[in-house]
């Protein structure tokens, strides 16, 4: 065995150890819920009734309250979550056979995820819902309250003509519904583009480049802020207009314009550094706060 | 010396930014935070509204973006509930639903007297992207007929004889992805005019920003902006000091701070040790 195995295989040993004490004596990785009673409506006086129980989570430091219990579903939750985390963080030590299977788990699950409530939103909701409203509402939501809408016959017969692209000989059927699709997207992108990021950026670059106070000063700051936007506006675009050679005068305007963009890049990178940070400390906190009972910041425990 | 930094092992790099943003969650450390100008410009908008006025809450984000945005959302949430503004929630993405469901939590548990149908709604999750955008600003009821619930949205007190969004006094959109703050912005707000504030990622935020002020009020900008966002209600409603809860965003700068002075030292060792070793013919 390498010196690094027999390292890590000590390290987890006393990690794996720390854990058993602390779980044995209840004071880590535990759930609890409070049971709410969902009652229905009551109308013209008459007495509430209950519909059904729900289960809310609760902090640790209400266990033994009446109507406060432990989960089972839930602590096992937690304690998947918190070894997924810890096998994809696993992954800036070495790829490994965790990694792989947090990594697979998560494509299955969000491919699945997706699947699902898309067929119940979109098919039996919005689709079926509105075609057959009281099968639906003895089927599958029962609160439903739709009219029958006939008009939605016209995008069930576009995605049956979409399917046809397994059919072996029908596939042809399938690219009118895509034309459709493609065309009206399209459409709506133009226009949407053309008024919002074309026609009013436009309006909105068009600034004043001296801005004088209410007593005729010079306001400074607005003026370099200002000559900072109507300058870096001009000087990329220049970076990007190749029918003149980037020599002389407009030469330096483009370089001005590279600069330009490499400030916005530079920006944009602090940026996505700073929601990666915020990540890997919320997951953290999920690990020393709600797993490990290390901390409590919000007071879940005291 | 120098040959230790050049070959050094980019593992001792992943554990130091581990300890550099451990050690200051363990501890709790925290710093004090000033409002920029376009975060109290984001907040105003919000807060100079009439009471009871109808706000839009745009909650697209999932839960690989939660981290920055969630405290966003939730501080529009209880800022909104303050108010006694009246919220409608929808969301452009499948994940969105358990989003908007922590936010409804937060009426429950925190403004219990909120009532669902009279003080908000839920109408969760509409598959459609972009053209959900564009059905909800023309013809609300032809996509949304009901509630998340199924409840059809003219037997909702909140939502009887809503024909569309373009009356709303306010257009909140929380995103961390396409479709998003682009999409109402592109659709909703620019044409109708609808008065638009927004919470993004900071991978979002700089494109944005040029949509700023003509087509939006102001935008919160990742974890920052979030804190900032915290910091201004906290001043403006100190009653929410005693909830820790609305001091999520605040307690991530701390990490931050730590994490990006270690990045800061790092980018510059890194350019001493390119340029020795270029000096030296390694490189």
């Amino acid at each position: 065995m390498k010196n690094s195995g027999l390292v890590w295989t000590i390290v987890l040993l006393i990690a794996c150890g720390y854990l058993v004490v602390r779980t044995s004596q209840g004071e880590m990785g535990r759930v609890y819920v409070r049971a709410v009673e969902v009652k229905a409506e009551a109308k013209d006086g008459a007495e509430e009734k209950t519909l059904w129980t729900k289960y809310v989570d609760t902090d640790p430091k209400f266990a033994g309250q009446p109507g406060v219990s432990f989960s089972w579903p839930r602590t096992i939750g937690l304690w998947v979550a918190a070894f997924l985390t810890l096998a994809v963080c696993s992954f800036l030590y070495a790829d490994n056979v965790f990694y792989k299977i947090s990594e697979s788990l998560f494509i299955g699950v969000s491919a699945a995820y997706v699947m699902v409530v898309g067929f119940w939103t979109a098919i039996v909701g919005n689709l079926f819902g509105k075609l057959t409203p009281d099968f639906i509402r003895d089927t599958a939501i029962p609160g439903l309250d739709e009219p029958r809408q006939i008009s939605y016959l016209v995008p069930l017969i576009f995605g049956v003509m979409m399917l046809m692209r397994l059919s072996p000989k029908g596939g042809w059927i399938s690219r009118w519904p895509l034309a459709f699709f493609i065309g009206a997207t399209a459409g709506l992108r133009l226009l949407i583009y053309f008024e919002s990021d074309f026609v009013r950026q436009i309006q909105n670059t068009l600034l004043p480049l001296i801005v004088l106070t209410e007593n005729g000063g010079l306001s400074f700051w607005h003026t370099w802020k200002n000559l900072t936007i109507v300058g870096g506006v001009v000087s990329s675009l220049v970076y990007f207009y190749f029918s003149f050679e980037h020599t002389g005068f407009v030469g330096g305007v483009s370089r001005v314009g590279i600069w330009v963009l490499m400030i916005t890049f530079g920006a944009s990178f602090a940026y996505t550094v700073m929601g990666r940070i915020a990540l890997l400390a919320q997951r953290l906190e999920f690990l020393f706060d709600d797993w490990l009972w290390i901390i409590d910041p919000l007071f879940k425990r005291h | 010396m120098f040959h230790f930094f050049y070959n050094l092992d980019k593992r001792w790099i992943f554990l130091l930014m581990l300890l550099a943003v451990l050690i200051p969650i363990l501890l709790g450390v925290r710093f004090p935070e000033d409002a920029s100008p376009m975060v109290r410009e984001v907040f105003q908008a919000v807060d100079e509204l009439p009471e009871g006025s109808f706000v839009w809450m745009a909650m697209d984000y999932d839960p690989g973006t939660q981290a920055e945005l969630h405290p966003m959302a939730a501080g529009f949430t209880r800022q909104c509930a303050m108010k006694k503004h009246k919220m409608v929630f929808m969301t452009l993405l499948p994940q969105g639903g358990p989003m908007i469901q922590r936010n409804l939590e937060i009426l429950e548990r925190e403004f219990p007297e909120y009532k669902y149908g009279v003080d908000y709604v839920n109408l969760g999750y509409r598959p459609g992207n972009e053209g959900v955008v564009k059905v909800v600003v023309s013809d609300l009821q032809e996509l949304f007929g009901n509630d998340v619930k199924g409840t059809s949205l003219e037997n909702i007190p909140l939502t009887k004889g809503m024909k569309n969004i373009q009356n709303v006094d306010l257009l909140i959109s929380v995103s961390g992805s396409d479709p998003g703050t682009k999409q109402w912005v592109q659709i909703a707000s620019t044409p109708y005019d609808i008065k638009t504030v927004a919470g993004v990622t900071g991978v979002q935020a700089p494109p944005l920003y040029a949509y700023i002020p003509n087509q939006m009020v102001g935008l919160l900008g990742a974890i920052k902006g979030a804190a900032e966002y915290e910091q201004v209600l906290l001043e403006k409603y100190p009653e929410f000091r005693d909830n820790p809860a609305t001091q999520e965003g605040l307690r991530r700068m701390g990490p931050q701070l730590v994490a990006h002075m270690l990045m800061i030292t790092l980018i510059i060792l890194g350019n001493i040790i390119f340029f020795v070793g270029k000096s030296r013919g390694a490189a």
